[in-house]
């Protein structure tokens, strides 16, 4: 396994520790949740593929899942964004393209290319996550409500740990 | 055939995704269907033993009210208990069936993970099979009742919190016993619905809603919640019932489940009466 590899795979354990010892514990409002982990799919290496993405995605979903007692709904989330991922970033390469072996981050790319990467995954990610536990659309606007919450809460995690972290790596 | 190989291989990824949303999306619906011995969720060991920790951290800061409370249900179990045995002094009453008599066996247990902002909430808790705990039995706290076992492992269990949408407990209303059910809407922690309550019922806002020990997972007579808000629109069958449950999810601590001696008896005399249970 690459040094990146590792890193990676200590990584996996942290962010999930963080999520279920301490975030899961974190509810602003009754509404707002911070669903920190799905950084990690976001922040990989920018050349890793989809379907390594997506086996890694479900996997971590899994992980979550058994701590929150909801079989496959954090997995299935995860794993959608995962897919998207790629596409994603295709989409909207900078100018110039990405260094190669580079991550995406605020460091490499500047706040604005990051908050456009990042929002639309992690609104897509909230969205099936809470829908799928609603088990339909019956109380669509409260639903909402908690996407919405949920989405800027996580996002400031997620921006703030970019600056906090050494030298704008990642976590 | 090499053709079919290289659409598969060119859509790889594609296909990949799609066979992993559909096996979370199977786990997503068989997960729904009621009591299960899965093993991966938080009764699983390594998980309930993470989740022991982060609650051991947590209890440190209401160790002086969970004393408290604790404490005062002492007294009280004391006072009935001193009450129960004045009665018995003066009334000796005719023997009785000992069969009934120790219906139910309680154990008590320690919660160690708890949800309530989720539309599905569940509790975790540090007792399971070795105590003898099965699916299907139900908990109850001081204030009133919590919930039913969902699975077990060896020595953790998971409950269906009643904060869950897909929970619903027969009960009854105490003044006027009429039956319905009652189930959570996703809303507000403090407050859950009881539904089917009929037209020509007379609920007033302060009535206590109690189990009504109908299918025999919860005895008869535990506080659920008190009514605090009855209303009939026209033209409904039913009363539309909020009600505030007795216990506050925010501050469970610990929890007793209810073993019922008569239970599998009584299930299998309605199963031949009635038919299977839907």
């Amino acid at each position: 396994m690459s040094r990146s590899g590792i890193v990676q795979f200590i990584l996996f354990f942290v962010y999930v520790l963080l999520q279920v010892l301490l975030l899961r514990n974190l509810v602003l409002f009754n509404s707002a949740f911070c669903f920190l982990y799905i950084a990690f799919i976001l922040l990989l290496p920018i050349e890793w593929s989809s379907l390594v993405l997506m086996v890694i995605g479900f996997i971590l979903g899994f992980t979550i899942d058994i701590f929150y007692d909801s079989m496959g709904l954090h997995a299935m989330a995860t794993v959608l964004v995962a897919y998207l991922r790629n596409y994603w970033m295709a989409t909207i390469t900078p100018q110039g393209g990405y260094d190669s072996g580079s991550s995406a981050t605020i460091a490499s790319n500047g706040l604005q290319w990051f908050i456009v990467y990042t929002l639309p995954l992690v609104f897509l990610h909230h969205l099936v996550l809470f829908f799928v536990e609603a088990s339909g659309f019956a109380l669509f606007w409260y639903t909402m409500l908690k996407i919405v919450a949920s989405l800027l809460f996580t996002m400031t995690i997620i921006i703030l740990l970019q600056y906090l972290s050494p030298q704008g790596r990642r976590l | 055939m090499e053709r079919l190989i290289n659409f598969i291989y060119e859509y790889r990824a594609f296909l990949t995704f799609l066979l992993l949303e559909l096996s979370c999306g199977w786990l997503v619906v068989e997960n729904n269907q009621y009591q299960s011995t899965k093993y991966f969720n938080s009764s699983n060991r390594l998980a309930a033993n993470i989740l022991g920790f982060s609650q051991g951290v947590r209890e440190y800061f209401s160790l002086r009210t969970i004393n408290e409370e604790l404490a005062e249900e002492n007294a009280e179990l004391r006072t009935d208990l001193e009450k129960m045995r004045q009665v018995s002094d003066n009334y000796n009453p005719v023997a009785k069936d000992s069969a009934k008599a120790d219906q139910y066996e309680y154990v008590s247990a320690k919660v160690i993970a708890n949800s309530t902002n989720l539309y599905k909430n569940f509790i975790t808790i540090n007792r399971g099979s070795a105590d003898g705990i099965l699916p299907g039995m139900a908990a109850i706290s001081n204030d009133g009742a919590v919930g039913k076992v969902k699975s077990v492992s060896e020595n953790y269990s998971v409950l269906i919190s009643l904060l869950n949408v897909d929970e619903q407990i027969s009960c009854v209303i105490k003044r006027t016993n009429h039956f319905g059910s009652v189930r959570w809407d996703g809303l507000h922690m403090r407050y859950s619905n009881l539904l089917f309550i009929p037209r020509h019922a007379t609920p007033i806002v302060g009535d206590s809603v109690i189990t009504s020990g109908y299918n025999s997972v919860f005895p008869e007579g535990i506080l659920v919640g008190i009514i605090s808000q009855a209303s009939l629109k026209e033209e409904a069958n039913f009363w539309d019932i909020k009600i505030e449950l007795s216990q506050d999810f925010g501050r469970l601590s610990f929890v007793e489940v209810i073993k019922s001696r008569l239970k599998s008896e009584k299930d299998s005399l309605e199963h031949i009466t009635i038919g299977e249970p839907k």
